[in-house]
């Protein structure tokens, strides 16, 4: 009996005692007292392959990260994969995440189509779908959809700022406007729309393009056959350079509003010609390494030297590669918030309790805010003007 | 069918109902999607294979078939099973309907016709006018189906996803069926003559204008059943979904699986359902590429797709055996 007696007394002690070392540490599938395991899906081929890049700068980040220690002493194990910029794929590839390689949660997958597609499965499952990577608006919607954090600023809002700036500032605009056919050219002509309200008649044309067109000459032509004075370009990059240059050899000189996608010196206006682009109004909320007013920015100047440290290879002109970084260093904040209670419950809950945080590659006055009914990070963006050198910011922060 | 093929079928067909049993969930979804794979590609290989003519542009009739059953279900709150003989029907009378004119433009002239459909169509489930019924640009998500309650009365606790599988399967085998039935008989042994000797076929009395476009459409309602079966394994359709590489892809799968075979679309399915991600794990920079490496190994080692291939080593072994 005696003998019987002692492993029961030392099992009811473990079980006793077990419940002290939980309160201390807790896990979620994909995390340990070694690594996260966080799952992100990219369009590494495809036609939105330019975008990959985002994926890579953001394994270059974590890398960095764990060769300084990791989160709380744990290493991230960034588990990226290709989707191909396809909507079945993405599904495919979620449940390959979630239930093969069982990650904590989901980081930045990209594209709107792309991310609704996985929307219902990640949050029947409970794992966070953190931080997608598109600007689409319905991302913000913590009662249907808890287990879904947007980041960026959303289309919507922006479009609807520059609709208040027109109506402010020039209340009988002619407006045309060039959209590319999708749901971010789409999101974007909602938010205007809704913005000028009553005054959607300001509008005189609309013409959309393809993202796979050659060129958008014969819409620049038919928007200033238009009779409009001002223009708003929904377009990305090289659509952007495109029409900024046909503008300015056709000769049309409205005024000119830029979506934030395209609001890059270096692979917009240096392309479409710096002189051709004096008066360009834009917004933005994070720091264009390409304008020469954050040559010196130490901010900017970190990230430069971790691009050549730890991604080389990675274009220094492309914005999305300052997006991914800064991105990344939000993730970071979540998971160092988590300390060491790292369920999928913890990691939504501190996701929507940022704040005022900021990462320095963000303008000025920028914040990231989120609180269990909020879901929408940065909701706030700088009005900019270009002055043939460099982004000029005017106005104060807009936005929440 | 002799009867060791029989027995070899029921074999696989064993084989494939204990598969779900022993993989995870997510497998089973690949395999859902492999099967869904078959029935397109067997479509496809009814037009290119045994008719001879090529399709550049099937993907759209897919996507067709996806977007009636989603809408079917979203708009009409129509079961899920019930939106695939619709899905088919209307594949049938659209494909037959395009099938008319577009057949009498022979070889590339025709390949080139049906590519414009499937670089056109991702477009016009964009259109705004459309947009009601579509979801434009943001796609359509659909409910995934839960097993039927009888089945839990009866004892068999299946989760959603093998439940899919086994639904998936029954249809596979129900479209296989019918398409081995037909092939074997009048019907495809006219699709065959008009394939090889196209005038011959027409002296003999067969009305190849007719034959060639109940071809397309026929075909054109497989790619609608998969495309629907599709749509409920994703859960989600959205024209960025159904680019006109789906519709390359399928032509990949039959080549690589075998020509004027039934069970290469099986194998063609294996192919391009899996060796992507295995291009993928391979090299994140260039999963293309590998794809194509893959694909040209395939075509160089067995130029009559697996299933010729399979055939031949087949033949092989009996006459060493007969030796």
């Amino acid at each position: 009996m005696k003998r019987l007696l002692i492993p029961i007394a030392a099992a009811l002690a473990a079980v006793l005692a077990a419940p002290a070392a939980l309160a201390q540490k807790k896990y979620d599938t994909g995390a340990s007292d070694a690594e996260i395991k966080v799952g992100n899906i990219m369009p590494y081929s495809g036609p939105a392959s330019a975008y990959g890049t985002i994926g890579k700068v953001e394994a270059a980040y974590f890398k960095m990260l764990n060769e300084k220690g990791g989160i709380n002493g744990r290493k991230l194990n960034f588990i990226s994969v290709d989707d191909g910029y396809s909507p079945p794929r993405t599904v495919e590839m979620a449940r390959k995440l979630v239930e093969q390689d069982e990650v904590l949660f989901i980081f930045q997958s990209l594209g709107t189509g792309m991310n609704t597609a996985i929307q219902k499965y990640m949050n029947v499952k409970k794992v966070p779908q953190l931080f997608v990577a598109t600007g689409a608006t319905k991302w913000n919607d913590p009662k249907d959809f808890p287990w879904t954090m947007g980041w960026q600023p959303n289309y919507q809002t922006e479009g609807t700022i520059y609709a208040h700036y027109i109506l402010k500032n020039k209340p009988n605009a002619k407006i045309a406007i060039l959209y590319q056919n999708d749901d971010y050219g789409k999101d974007y002509l909602k938010g205007f729309k809704d913005g000028l309200g009553a005054k959607t008649s300001l509008i005189v044309k609309e013409v959309s393009y393809e993202a796979t067109d050659p060129t958008v000459d014969s819409q620049m032509v038919q928007l200033q056959a238009s009779g409009a004075d001002v223009f708003f370009n929904i377009t990305t990059p090289k659509f952007a350079a495109l029409a900024i240059r046909k503008a300015y050899d056709l000769s049309w000189k409205p005024l000119h509003f830029l979506n934030n996608v395209s609001a890059s010196v270096g692979s917009v206006l240096v392309p479409a010609g710096l002189e051709k682009a004096v008066g360009l109004i834009s917004t933005q909320y994070i720091k264009d390494p390409t304008d020469p007013q954050w040559n010196k920015d130490p901010a900017v100047m970190a990230w430069k030297e971790f691009m050549a440290k730890y991604y080389p290879d990675g274009d220094l002109k492309d914005a999305s590669n300052i997006y991914g970084y800064t991105v990344a260093a939000a993730l970071a904040q979540v998971l160092k918030q988590c300390g060491d209670n790292l369920t999928r419950e913890n990691v939504m809950k501190q996701a929507a309790s940022l704040k005022d945080f900021r990462v320095e590659t963000m303008l000025p006055g920028i914040k990231m805010n989120t609180s269990p009914t909020d879901f929408a990070p940065i909701e706030s963006v700088q009005l900019i003007k270009f002055d043939g050198k460099e982004w000029v910011r005017f106005g104060e922060v807009m936005g929440k | 069918m002799s009867k060791r093929q029989l027995i070899l079928l029921l074999l696989v067909l064993a084989a494939a109902c204990a598969l779900p049993f022993f993989i995870s969930n997510y497998r089973i979804f690949q395999f859902t999607l492999v099967l869904v794979y078959s029935i397109a590609l067997l479509g496809l290989n009814m037009l290119t294979g045994y008719n001879g003519q090529i399709s550049l542009g099937h993907g759209a009739f897919y996507a067709i078939g996806a977007y009636a059953a989603a809408i079917l279900m979203d708009k009409a709150g129509m079961p899920y099973w019930a939106t695939l003989p619709i899905a088919g029907a209307v594949c049938l009378v659209v494909g037959f309907l395009f099938g008319l004119p577009a057949l009498r433009l022979e070889g590339l002239y025709l390949a080139l016709a049906t590519f414009a459909l499937g670089v056109s169509l991702p477009q016009l489930l964009k259109y705004h006018h459309l947009e009601k019924w579509t979801g434009g640009v943001q796609g359509i998500v659909i409910p995934k189906p839960d097993p039927p309650a009888f089945l839990a009365e009866l004892g068999l606790q299946l989760n959603q996803d093998r439940w899919l599988y086994f639904f998936t399967l029954a249809m596979t085998l129900l479209m296989f069926l019918l398409a081995w039935n037909m092939l074997r008989g009048r019907i495809g042994r006219a699709m065959i003559a008009i394939r090889d000797q196209h005038v011959a076929a027409e002296a003999m009395g067969i009305n190849t204008a007719m034959v060639k476009s109940l071809t397309f459409g026929v075909s054109a309602m497989y790619m609608g059943v998969a495309g629907a079966l599709g749509a409920i394994a994703v859960q989600f359709v959205g024209p960025d979904s159904f680019d006109i590489f789906l519709s390359i892809v399928f032509l990949v799968g039959i080549v690589v699986g075998g020509l004027a075979s039934i069970s290469g679309a099986v194998f063609g399915a294996l192919f391009i359902q899996f060796v992507p991600n295995i291009a993928d794990s391979i090299s994140k920079a260039a999963p293309w590429a590998i794809f194509g490496v893959f694909m040209i190994g395939f075509v160089y080692l067995m130029p009559a797709g697996v299933a010729g291939a399979i055939r031949i080593a087949v033949a092989r072994l009996e006459r060493k055996r007969q030796n």
